[in-house]
C-alpha cells in the first residue's frame, strides 16, 4: 500500500524458550488511530517496543515508509512514545522535559520555546511550564508526556496504556482529548490497552491479540458485530455464547429450534457458536418470543438492570434491560435474526474474510 | 508516647558519648597551650603560620586528587557491573577486599612496592630498570585510592540499579544516542551516589595518616599526619585539636557543598 507508514513482516519475537510474538503480519497507514487490544501478555507491548526500537525481532522484518529498520537504533527512529508509567525526567521541570527531544536536535532557543508552549497549549498546561514533575499531578504528568512526545512532530506516535493509571473519570475525559489531538495533528497513533471499552471508543482500526497473535483486525463496529471467534466476542463486550448447529445457509439451530439468521457459507450440519449480544435481546411476556428463559438473578445498575437467566437447554443467557423482572419468573427473549452472528470453530480471519465475501 | 524514648536512649547515649562529647573536648582543649594556661594562641598560630596552611592546602589537594582518582575509575565500573548478568556476584567481588584489615592491605603493598619487590622485579625483567616507588606521592595516592575504590563503586552502583530503565528508553526514544542519554539522563539522576561517594573519600582521605606514613614516607603531610604528630610525637594537645577543628569544619562545609539540592519546589508563577 502506498501509504503504509509502517509494515510488520512474519516478525517473531522469543525471549528464550517463550514465543511473545508469533509471525506478526499488519500494515499501518498514515493518519489513523490504531488500537493493539488485548489481555496482558498478550504481546500487544512487545509490537510497541519493536516499532519504537527497545527491543529486536528473532525473526521478520519491520518497515518504516517501505524501509527496512530491524537494525536501526531507537533514537534515529522518526517515532516516539508516550510510556505508560511517563518516564518523564525527574531531574528536569515541566518546559525542559517538553523541550528535550528539541534540543538533542540543536534546534534554537527561540523555535524551542515557541514549539514547546505550543505543544503545552495542546495538552492544556500552558502555565505549567516551570513546575517540577513531582508537583503534578498524574493526570498532569500524563499531559506532559504526551506534549514531550508530539513537539517532535513524529510520524507515528506509539501510546503504552498511557490512560491505565488514571481514575475512571479522568480516563474518559484523556480518551476523548487524545482522539482530538490525533485528528488535528494527523499524526498516527498506534495505542496500546487492555481495556476494550477504550478501544471501541477511540479507534479507526483495532487489532486484537492473544498469546502472541493478531486474532482479528477491523473497524470497532466491524469486530463488536461480527467477532472471528470465542475469545473475540467474549473479550470484546458482554455476549452470549451458545452452541449450535448451522442447518443450511441462513438457518441455525439452537435451544432445539431453527432460527433464521444473516450467516452463510459453512458446511451443512456444522457445529457453531451463536453469539446474541445482551443489548440486543427485549424480555417480552412468556412464549411471545423466541426463547423462554428463567431469570437467576439480577442486579439493577443505574441505566439497567443486568439480569442473568437459563433456558432449557441450560444455557446461560445475559440481558441488559430497563424493564425490571424477578428471580425465578419465565420470560420470553425477542430477537431479530440480524442480531444472531454464528462463529465457527477454528477460523482464521482470512478464511472468514473470504467466507464474508461469498455472500455479502 | 512512653515506648518511644525507651527505643530513643541507645541513640540518644551513642550521639552524647561518641559524636558530642568528643568534639565538645576537642574544642575545648584547642584552646589551651602546651603548659596547660587558656590561649587563642594555637588558632592564631594555625592561621599565621605558613606551615599550617600550607599543610591544609596540600591535604585538601591529595584528598581532591585521591577522591577524583576513585571517581574515573569507579563509575564507570558501577555502569559495567550494573550491564553484568551476575552483577550481585560482581559487585561481592569489588567489596571483598574491604573485609581484609586495611594494615595488612598497605603492608603487602609495601611488599609489593619495595625495591626488591614484585613491582621492580617486573620492571627489571621488561627492561625498564628498578625505580623507587615507595614513598612516592604517586604510589600514595596510588594506595589511597585502591583501599577507597569500592566505597564509591557502592553508592554510584546502588543509584543505577534504582535508576528506572524506562528514563533511557524515553532519552533514546527523544532522539538522544547514548553519549547525550549519559549526559543528560543518566550522570544527573544518579549525582546522588556520586556526592555519596564523594563525602565517603574526601572526609576520610582528609586526615589519613597511616598511607601517608607507610606508603608516602611521610613526604606528604596532611592534617591527619599533624594530628598524630601534636597528639603523640610533640605532645601538644591543644595544637593538635585546634588542627582537628579545622578537619571538623572542613567536614560540614564537605556535607554543605554536597547536600541534596533538589528543594526548589513550589516555584509557580
Amino acid at each position: 500500500m502506498a501509504n503504509s507508514v509502517i509494515e510488520f513482516r512474519q516478525v517473531n519475537k522469543s525471549f528464550d524458550e517463550t514465543k511473545v510474538l508469533d509471525e506478526i503480519d499488519f500494515e499501518i497507514e498514515a493518519g489513523k488511530f490504531y488500537t493493539l487490544l488485548g489481555p496482558s501478555g498478550c504481546g500487544k507491548t512487545t509490537i510497541l517496543r519493536l516499532i519504537a526500537g527497545f527491543a529486536d525481532a528473532t525473526s521478520g522484518d519491520i518497515l518504516f515508509e517501505g524501509q527496512k529498520i530491524n537494525e536501526l537504533p531507537a533514537n534515529e527512529r522518526q517515532v516516539n512514545t508516550v510510556f505508560q508509567d511517563y518516564a518523564l525526567f525527574p531531574h528536569l521541570n515541566v518546559f525542559e522535559n517538553v523541550a528535550f527531544g528539541l534540543e538533542i536536535r540543536k534546534i534554537s532557543k527561540t523555535e524551542i520555546k515557541t514549539a514547546v508552549n505550543e505543544a503545552l497549549k495542546l495538552v492544556h498546561l500552558s502555565d505549567y511550564g516551570n513546575r517540577e514533575i513531582s508537583e503534578l499531578s498524574g493526570g498532569q504528568q500524563q499531559r506532559v508526556a504526551i506534549a514531550r512526545a508530539i513537539v517532535n512532530e513524529p510520524k507515528v506516535l506509539l501510546l503504552d496504556e498511557p490512560l491505565s493509571a488514571l481514575d475512571h473519570k479522568l480516563r474518559k475525559e484523556m480518551q476523548g482529548e487524545l482522539r482530538d489531538l490525533q485528528r488535528r495533528l494527523g499524526i498516527t497513533f498506534i495505542f496500546v490497552t487492555h481495556d476494550q471499552e477504550e478501544a471501541l471508543a477511540m479507534s479507526d482500526q483495532i487489532f486484537v491479540m492473544n498469546a502472541g497473535k493478531i486474532l482479528q483486525s477491523g473497524s470497532p463496529v466491524d469486530i463488536y458485530d461480527e467477532p472471528i471467534n470465542h475469545f473475540v466476542a467474549d473479550f470484546i463486550g458482554e455476549s452470549n455464547i451458545v452452541p449450535g448447529k448451522m442447518q443450511r445457509d441462513y438457518v441455525v439451530n439452537f435451544d432445539g429450534q431453527d432460527f433464521s439468521c444473516v450467516d452463510a457459507g459453512m458446511k451443512p450440519n456444522e457445529a457453531v457458536e451463536v453469539v446474541i449480544r445482551p443489548e440486543d435481546l427485549d424480555i417480552v411476556a412468556v412464549d411471545t418470543g423466541q426463547v423462554n428463559v428463567t431469570v437467576d438473578t439480577q442486579l439493577f445498575r443505574g441505566v439497567d438492570y443486568q439480569i442473568s437467566a437459563h433456558d432449557k437447554m441450560n444455557n446461560e443467557w445475559k440481558i441488559n434491560s430497563i424493564h425490571k423482572t424477578s428471580v425465578g419468573q419465565i420470560v420470553g427473549l425477542a430477537f431479530e435474526p440480524e442480531d444472531i452472528h454464528i462463529m465457527r470453530y477454528h477460523e482464521t480471519e482470512d478464511d472468514f474474510d473470504a467466507r464474508l465475501e461469498t455472500y455479502e | 508516647m512512653h515506648k518511644k524514648t525507651t527505643y530513643l536512649i541507645p541513640y540518644m547515649l551513642w550521639i552524647g558519648l561518641f559524636v558530642i562529647a568528643p568534639m565538645a573536648l576537642i574544642l575545648y582543649q584547642s584552646f589551651f597551650n602546651i603548659s596547660g594556661h587558656f590561649t587563642m594562641g594555637n588558632y592564631e598560630q594555625y592561621l599565621t603560620n605558613g606551615v599550617y596552611l600550607k599543610m591544609t592546602f596540600n591535604s585538601i589537594l591529595y584528598a581532591l586528587i585521591i577522591t577524583m582518582s576513585t571517581l574515573l575509575i569507579s563509575y564507570p565500573t558501577a555502569l559495567l557491573l550494573n550491564r553484568l548478568k551476575n552483577k550481585q556476584f560482581w559487585l561481592l567481588l569489588v567489596i571483598l577486599p574491604t573485609w581484609i584489615n586495611l594494615l595488612l592491605k598497605t603492608y603487602a603493598f609495601i611488599g609489593l612496592f619495595s625495591q626488591n619487590g614484585s613491582v621492580n622485579d617486573f620492571l627489571r625483567f621488561v627492561g625498564v630498570g628498578s625505580h623507587q616507588i615507595l614513598f612516592t606521592d604517586a604510589s600514595f595516592i596510588f594506595v589511597a585510592a585502591y583501599i577507597e575504590i569500592p566505597f564509591m563503586i557502592l553508592p554510584i552502583f546502588n543509584s543505577l540499579a534504582e535508576l528506572n530503565p524506562s528514563m533511557i528508553n524515553a532519552s533514546r526514544d527523544l532522539g538522544a544516542n547514548s553519549w547525550q542519554t549519559f549526559r543528560r539522563v543518566i550522570l544527573p539522576l544518579t549525582m546522588p551516589g556520586v556526592k555519596a561517594g564523594f563525602q565517603a573519600i574526601f572526609i576520610p582521605s582528609l586526615s589519613l595518616f597511616m598511607i601517608t606514613r607507610l606508603i608516602g614516607g611521610n613526604r606528604v603531610i596532611t592534617l591527619g599526619t599533624a594530628i598524630e604528630e601534636h597528639f603523640l610525637v610533640t605532645q601538644n594537645w591543644g595544637m593538635g585539636s585546634t588542627i582537628g577543628v579545622v578537619l571538623i569544619l572542613a567536614m560540614f562545609v564537605v556535607m554543605y557543598l554536597t547536600r541534596d539540592r533538589k528543594a526548589k519546589g513550589g516555584r509557580i508563577q
